[in-house]
């Protein structure tokens, strides 16, 4: 007889589009730091060939503006679904600033700072989605993502073709010229720096700590929930039924 | 001194008893409507308001500055402007080049001030200090703001010659210790045409003022205040260097290989990216050179708070946080160091305080693996 485990059910969590939003964004902004570093201070490279015959640097400004394009686009999808997509996929997730998301706050705080382990593993308790605190940093980074794009802008606005960058050139005259809009710039892209390495690093912790396909859920859309929060929300559901016939949330799929 | 009884003539008189024959006027309207860059249909326009329109008033004022703006456009290249601009408008008042001095000199500013009331235009160089309650710029007893603030009452339109007068620049650079500031910090009831630059290109301060004589109204302006015709485009843009940076060729030395060849100097701190000027496009002393032609970056001269904004040669600024005090990488890299560090704490910690969940799960799951049946 094996020991008493915990019964899970699959549950579909991440949507289609917000996996791509996830991605791609990953990678736009891997590609942004990358050139972004290279733009603030280029190797300096010898060479016999005429400067007409070359052109690298251009390119590197070129992926960076693609990858900027990018970020933007699939930014707009995620804030799209922000409002079409599922109820860990809107938009109230990312504003935990109630006395109870306050709370929830803290308790992932207290779990993460070691002031607190879960009594039973499993987390049964435990959020499903973004929990608090990662909710509230996506927030912060969404906002630390507009200062990029409006200061990206405004530097770019002087050779931009379309009305778009151009809509920025006022960031300069507010923060006083370019060359502090390029300071800005430079300064808050170590915020997505420094943000990945410690989002990564959650992910695998809790996904370590708690098992419940963290990571993969990026890949799949589906995470793990104790069977019993799955009960407890299906009699929810009974109860509201009608409400939900049509919605696409929740879609508890069994494991057998 | 100008006698009240010219003040009806009109430029094209004023020229041609100079001694200059119309073929000469027509050169140089041909000359400071491409500078100004207006259509050459607009070339006809220009010649006409030169001979209808009687000499604008203006009142050159000359505060915190070192006379550069001045300088720099006495020196524009064509002989008309210094002759004749110069000369014929701003005549009525500017303390360095005026004949008339102290009280006599005061005296024709007020009388000017008195009969082309809501009619003239103000020309100021030089930033205004507001600290000591502006005791540090006096002229003629009077602190520099109370002269501001009393010419500008009347004034048209108010033309801000410089970085100085724009932005405040070196007076206002930190600390500041007159409490320079700009005169759209002083004066903000009337139209103010910024012309920064330390000093602006003399072509450009010839164009701005024919245009206003020309045309009746201010040049198009940007969000800053600044004529569109010359400072639309960053000095990078127009740079004749450019085809270097986007090959990626960089000086990285003034005396290196890359610098003799006539690399881009971007990483050896020109500011030319983020500045906005004309000078990759008109040049200085007759179009002869400017600063990144002769080998030297661009110091940001036209750009805001440019003595502060980070050093002349490198490209990154650094900023006092705290105590410590470094550029964003080396931040950054403080920053990277300590994220690294402190999750490499928590790591460990984990281990430690979850020992108990840990250990559960692992007996758990191992078990469950011994009982299962298949490869």
């Amino acid at each position: 007889m094996p020991t008493k485990t915990n019964d899970y059910k699959r549950a579909y969590i991440w949507q289609l589009p917000i996996r791509i939003f996830h991605w791609v964004n990953a990678w736009a902004i891997t590609g942004l730091v990358i050139t972004g570093f290279i733009i603030g201070d280029p190797p300096g490279i010898i060479s016999n060939k005429e400067a007409s015959g070359q052109f690298w640097f251009g390119y590197i400004r070129e992926i960076h503006f693609i990858c900027a394009y990018l970020l933007i686009a699939v930014m707009l999808l995620r804030v799209y679904f922000a409002f079409k997509g599922n109820k860990y996929a809107n938009w109230r997730v990312f504003f935990p600033f109630k006395k109870e998301g306050f709370k929830r706050m803290w308790h992932v705080i207290k779990y993460d700072i070691f002031l607190q382990n879960e009594e039973t593993q499993g987390s049964p308790t435990g959020a499903v989605g973004h929990n608090s605190v990662a909710a509230a940093s996506y927030l912060f980074m969404f906002l630390m993502a507009l200062i990029m794009i409006a200061t990206g802008f405004a530097m770019y606005a002087p050779n931009a073709t379309w009305f778009l960058p151009k809509m920025f050139d006022w960031v300069v005259t507010l923060v006083g010229g370019d060359f502090n809009v390029r300071i800005i710039h430079h300064f808050v892209s170590w915020t997505f720096i420094l943000f990945a390495i410690v989002h990564i690093y959650l992910v695998f912790f809790h996904d370590w700590l708690e098992g419940l396909g963290e990571t993969s859920a990026m890949v799949s859309g589906y995470k793990f929930v104790r069977t019993e929060r799955v009960k407890k929300e299906q009699e929810e559901n009974k109860l509201s039924e009608i409400e939900l016939t049509n919605q696409n949330s929740t879609q508890i799929k069994d494991i057998n | 001194m100008k006698s009240k009884d010219k003040v009806n003539e009109t430029y094209y008189t004023s020229i041609e008893r100079q001694g200059y024959n119309r073929r000469d006027f027509l050169k140089f309207v041909a000359y400071i409507g491409a500078y100004m860059g207006v259509q050459s249909s607009a070339i006809g326009q220009i010649t006409k308001a030169l001979e209808t329109t009687p000499r604008l008033p203006v009142i050159w004022e000359h505060f915190q500055e070192c006379t550069c703006c001045s300088e720099s456009f006495i020196r524009s290249d064509h002989p008309i402007v210094a002759d004749i601009i110069l000369d014929k408008i701003s005549l009525d008042y500017t303390l360095t080049l005026m004949a008339a001095s102290g009280h006599q000199a005061e005296a024709a500013k007020k009388a000017t001030m008195d009969k082309y009331k809501g009619e003239y235009i103000l020309c100021v160089e030089g930033s205004v200090p507001i600290g000591a309650d502006g005791n540090y710029c006096c002229i003629g007893g009077r602190s520099a703001v109370d002269i501001l603030k009393e010419s500008a009452a009347g004034a048209k339109a108010i033309i801000a010659w410089g970085s100085c007068a724009t932005t405040g620049c070196v007076q206002a650079a930190k600390p500041n210790p007159t409490g320079a500031v700009p005169i759209n910090k002083i004066i903000t009831d009337k139209p103010i045409i910024n012309v920064p630059g330390c000093p602006p290109i003399g072509e450009v301060m010839a164009g701005i003022i024919v245009h206003v004589v020309a045309f009746g109204k201010l040049p198009e302006l940007d969000s800053a205040g600044r004529p569109k015709a010359f400072y639309s485009k960053r000095v990078h843009d127009s740079c004749y260097r450019r085809p270097y940076f986007d090959a990626g060729l960089f000086a990285e030395n003034f005396d290196d290989e890359n610098a003799k060849k006539g690399y881009c100097l971007y990483k050896v701190g020109c500011k030319g990216p983020s500045t906005y000027n004309a000078c990759g496009n008109m040049k200085w002393n007759g179009g002869v050179s400017y600063p990144i032609q002769s080998g030297h970056g661009c110091l940001g001269c036209s750009a805001k708070d440019f003595w502060d904004a980070g050093s002349f040669y490198s490209r990154d600024a650094s900023v006092n946080a705290g105590s410590i005090e470094g550029n964003a990488d080396t931040l950054g890299k403080i920053a990277l160091g300590g994220v690294a560090a402190g999750i490499g704490t928590h790591a460990i910690l984990s281990n430690i305080s979850k020992r108990k969940e840990l250990k559960n799960r692992i007996t758990q799951a191992t078990e469950n693996e011994k009982h299962l049946d298949d490869l």
